[in-house]
């Protein structure tokens, strides 16, 4: 889901046919590779929970923490097993779905609202401002984890919960970030060229002043992302977020912790799609920095030369 | 061959970039002398700095890369010396001055730490650093130096921070100044300050000065000697008279035809006609501080009246008032009739039409995001009522050849303009919305020379094609000769005096203008020579 986000944003940024990102996407290639596995991961979120529940919650106990790169066994296997026997691949591609829904779905909500509170503060009047930040300063100085127990305890822990729960702990984040942007965007020339002109406040905020705090908002989504997910795993290791037999990536690294010793397959081969997802997203939207900038955009329609 | 003080021979220096090399400085050859003044005299992207950062090993390499040449310093070669040599050479035997004082100054420290710290560096106890640093500020001038020397950066005005450069500068009395565009950023009265300054300085110690400049006012004020720079080669070189007088490149003449203030004056416009602004003793606080003081002036339909002033005499924060960019204190400004400073924002609205404003930079003043069409038809976006959508482009393009651009241009985006070519963009954005009075705020004064030349010829043609009115904000009088037909001159938020430019430039009747007119330099160096000693006669009485 948030690979879709990403790329449904270039298009209408982006004056020139798709073809032409593709291109520019071709150039780089570390953020093509990005796309691809992104796009892999996206793929297992939609089709993984279809294809493969059964198979990942099958116990299997003769195939106890099984060890991975075991080429005999089925393909599913290659991974290892898990403790009850569970096909590692096949949990993580099925998990995919319930980690990227909570994880992209927090950090869409609290980039949304942070970035459009975050606009409304910097470019309104002192007395919203305040309220805002003040608003903004109670949620962080409010321990999220104890948030998040509360409101988790009274509500079932279903993943709109959590979703809604992790996205207003991480809304300040945007929210500082973007009211800064624009207090300093709102001084340049151009915008008081575009009030010259008669824009209203919504032309200035949407079409001068948002697209230049754009990619740093998004930078801060997909470092958000990693946080999120661990965030997510670590309300599930306290019986509150997604519980057993649901399935996050988070969560199994949490279940895989007790066998860190004895088999640490169980907690690396999630972890590493954690970790893959997150710098495939970092890299992704290093590239869209480049390829949103007119500026800059020229690195990436040359050819690349060695140094 | 090695008599000289400083010697570069047959420089190259390329830069690598993506889009290709490009050869900043070709084959250039100069000298200095000790106790001598070498102007290189330049526009922008000329390479004029460039040889002075690879005399100071400032040049990034890469992408940068010396590929030819020699720098001799007293017959040392810099070029093949090791970095720890040449650091000692650097700040010790040559220093540097720079455009900007405020970015060259640490915030965080007081001045007289920043000036101590050179000598400490270079291995002088910290009680004598700090008498030297005192002698040094009552030197270049600062007034009441010792609370001044626990002072910060932002306490000073640009023309004291960039005399405590100089100080920093001469901390080590050394044998060259390489000062790059000292004065670009200053006012024309702090420029005669600040270059005597450098000519008193230079006369006590023999120094060799180094004066990057694209001012050929600055060169006549200072220089003995001028290299004049083309593109990366040096087109021409001789002393200042010479050059002034024989420009033998055409480089040189184009340049010196394109310098402002020697053509005629425009005769003042009847004034039987209605004007189409009238300001009406308009004023603006700040808090206590007032920025605009009560003031008056009209404008008449196909008129220019210049306002011209130094920074802080409030004819920005009039052109913002009138804008409604700021909310006036008291006053009023009538356009056509009606109050622009009481008019409600649906009025106002409408009226953004008639009045267009044209920004000083105009690198920030386009949204560098947008594509050149884009910017151009934002104006009909916002009032639609302009021209139906189907007929944006062409009215774009027409608009383009207008300002003297390439129609076909529309997709491209602004930083693949040069600067004049950006301004060009502007003044079309501004003509989008088809105004009657086109408030320009230092409009040229970010541009080259001959590029400044180029957009005022282009502001007269529109307003010989167009019947348009300007109200030109700048702080260069000599510009302002040549194109207004009325001249205000502003001080300290006070309208001082106005009148028809005629009038100011021949009969000014009030001091401050005198003062101006005095400090404003004149490309011709015997002129100037005369003017300074003039000046100094009054000094000394």
């Amino acid at each position: 889901m948030a690979s879709q986000d990403t790329d449904t944003l270039v298009i209408p940024d982006a004056p020139r046919p798709i073809v032409q990102i593709l291109r520019m996407l071709w150039r780089d290639k570390f953020a093509f590779c990005a796309a691809i596995f992104l796009l892999i991961v996206v793929f297992c979120a939609c089709f993984g929970p279809l294809l493969f529940e059964d198979i990942a919650t099958k116990q299997n106990l003769r195939g106890r923490n099984a060890p991975p790169f075991d080429f005999s066994k089925d393909w599913l296997f290659w991974l290892g097993g898990d403790a009850l026997g569970r096909p590692l691949l096949a949990r993580i591609m099925v998990a995919a779905q319930n980690t990227l829904m909570v994880a992209s779905g927090a950090v869409f909500f609290s980039l949304t609202i942070g970035t459009a509170l975050g606009l409304i503060a910097g470019y309104k009047s002192n007395l919203t401002s305040q309220i805002i930040m003040r608003m903004a300063d109670v949620i962080m100085s409010f321990p999220s984890l104890l948030l998040a127990v509360i409101v988790l305890f009274m509500l079932p822990p279903s993943v709109f919960n959590l979703v809604i729960v992790l996205a207003i702990t991480r809304i300040p984040v945007y929210l500082r970030t973007s009211r800064a942007e624009v207090l300093e965007i709102r001084e340049r020339m151009f915008v008081q060229a575009a009030k010259v002109m008669g824009a209203s406040s919504g032309r200035i905020v949407f079409r001068h002043i948002l697209p230049v705090i754009l990619p740093t908002m998004l930078t801060i989504a997909t470092l958000d992302f990693a946080l999120v997910v661990l965030v997510e795993s670590s309300l599930s290791f306290l019986g509150i977020g997604i519980q057993p037999p649901e399935i996050t990536w988070g969560l199994m690294v949490a279940q895989g912790r007790p066998y860190l010793t004895s088999a640490w397959w169980l907690s690396f081969w999630p972890g590493l799609a954690i970790i893959l997802t997150t710098l495939s997203l970092n890299l992704l939207s290093n590239w869209m920095r480049t390829a949103l900038d007119p500026v800059q955009r020229w690195r990436l329609e040359i050819a690349r030369k060695k140094k | 061959m090695t008599s000289h003080l400083l010697q570069v021979t047959n420089l190259s220096v390329d830069f690598h970039t993506a889009q290709g090399t490009v050869h900043a400085v070709k084959n250039v050859s100069w000298h200095l002398d000790r106790g001598e003044t070498l102007a290189i005299l330049g526009e922008s992207g000329s390479g004029k700095s460039v040889s002075a950062s690879a005399i100071m090993n400032l040049i990034d390499i890469p992408p940068g890369e010396i590929v030819s040449g020699e720098v001799l310093f007293n017959g040392l070669s810099l070029l093949k010396m090791p970095d720890a040599d040449r650091r000692r050479i650097n700040g010790n035997k040559i220093a540097m001055i720079f455009q900007d004082p405020l970015s060259h100054l640490n915030p965080v420290y007081s001045v007289g730490w920043q000036i101590a710290e050179i000598m400490t560096t270079h291995g002088m106890s910290a009680e004598k650093a700090r008498l030297r640093t005192l002698e040094l500020m009552h030197r270049v001038g600062i007034p009441e130096a010792e609370t001044k020397i626990n002072a910060y950066p932002h306490q000073f005005s640009g023309g004291q921070r960039q005399r405590l450069m100089i100080a920093m500068a001469l901390a080590l009395k050394p044998d060259i100044l390489i000062a790059d565009e000292p004065t670009t950023a200053l006012d024309v009265t702090v420029q005669a300050q600040i270059l005597s300054l450098l000519e008193e300085l230079q006369q006590e110690t023999g120094m060799g000065l180094l004066l990057i400049t694209h001012d050929l006012g600055v060169v006549a004020e200072v220089a003995d000697r001028v290299v004049v720079m083309n593109s990366g080669e040096i087109v021409e070189t001789g002393t200042a008279a010479e050059v002034y007088k024989n420009p033998v490149h055409p480089y040189t003449k184009k340049l010196i035809d394109a310098v402002p203030g020697g053509g005629e004056m425009a005769a003042p416009l009847d004034t039987g006609i209605k004007p189409i602004l009238e300001v009406d003793r308009l004023s603006k606080h700040f808090g206590s501080f007032i920025a605009l003081d009560d003031a008056s002036l009209t404008v008449l339909p196909g008129e220019t009246v210049a306002i011209v002033g130094e920074s802080g005499s409030g004819k920005s924060t009039l052109a913002k008032t009138l804008l409604r960019l700021e909310e006036a204190t008291s006053g009023a400004a009538f356009y056509e009739g009606r109050d622009l400073v009481t008019m409600a924002p649906s009025d106002l609205f409408e009226l953004r039409r008639d009045i267009q404003m044209v920004f000083q930079d105009p690198t920030q003043s386009l949204n560098p995001r947008m594509s050149v069409g884009s910017l151009i038809s934002e104006a009909f976006v916002i009032h639609p009522e302009i021209l139906a959508k189907d007929k944006w482009t062409a009215r774009v393009q027409e608009l383009l050849a207008q300002v003297g651009l390439d129609p076909d241009h529309v997709h491209r985006y602004p930083h693949q303009f040069s600067g004049g070519q950006r301004q060009r963009i502007a003044i079309a954005r501004a003509l989008a919305l088809e105004p009657k009075l086109i408030i320009c705020d230092e409009a040229v004064s970010a541009l080259d020379v001959s590029i400044q030349a180029q957009v005022i010829d282009l502001l007269n043609r529109l307003q010989a094609e167009l019947g348009l009115s300007y109200l030109f904000i700048a702080h260069d009088l000599p510009l302002v000769r040549d194109f207004a037909h009325r001249v205000v001159v502003m001080q300290g938020g006070r309208i001082v005096e106005q009148g028809p430019v005629q009038q100011i430039f021949e009969n000014p009747r009030e001091d401050y203008t005198r003062a101006l007119l005095a400090a404003s330099l004149h490309p011709d160096p015997e002129v100037q020579a005369e003017r300074r000693k003039e000046r100094q006669l009054q000094e000394a009485e």
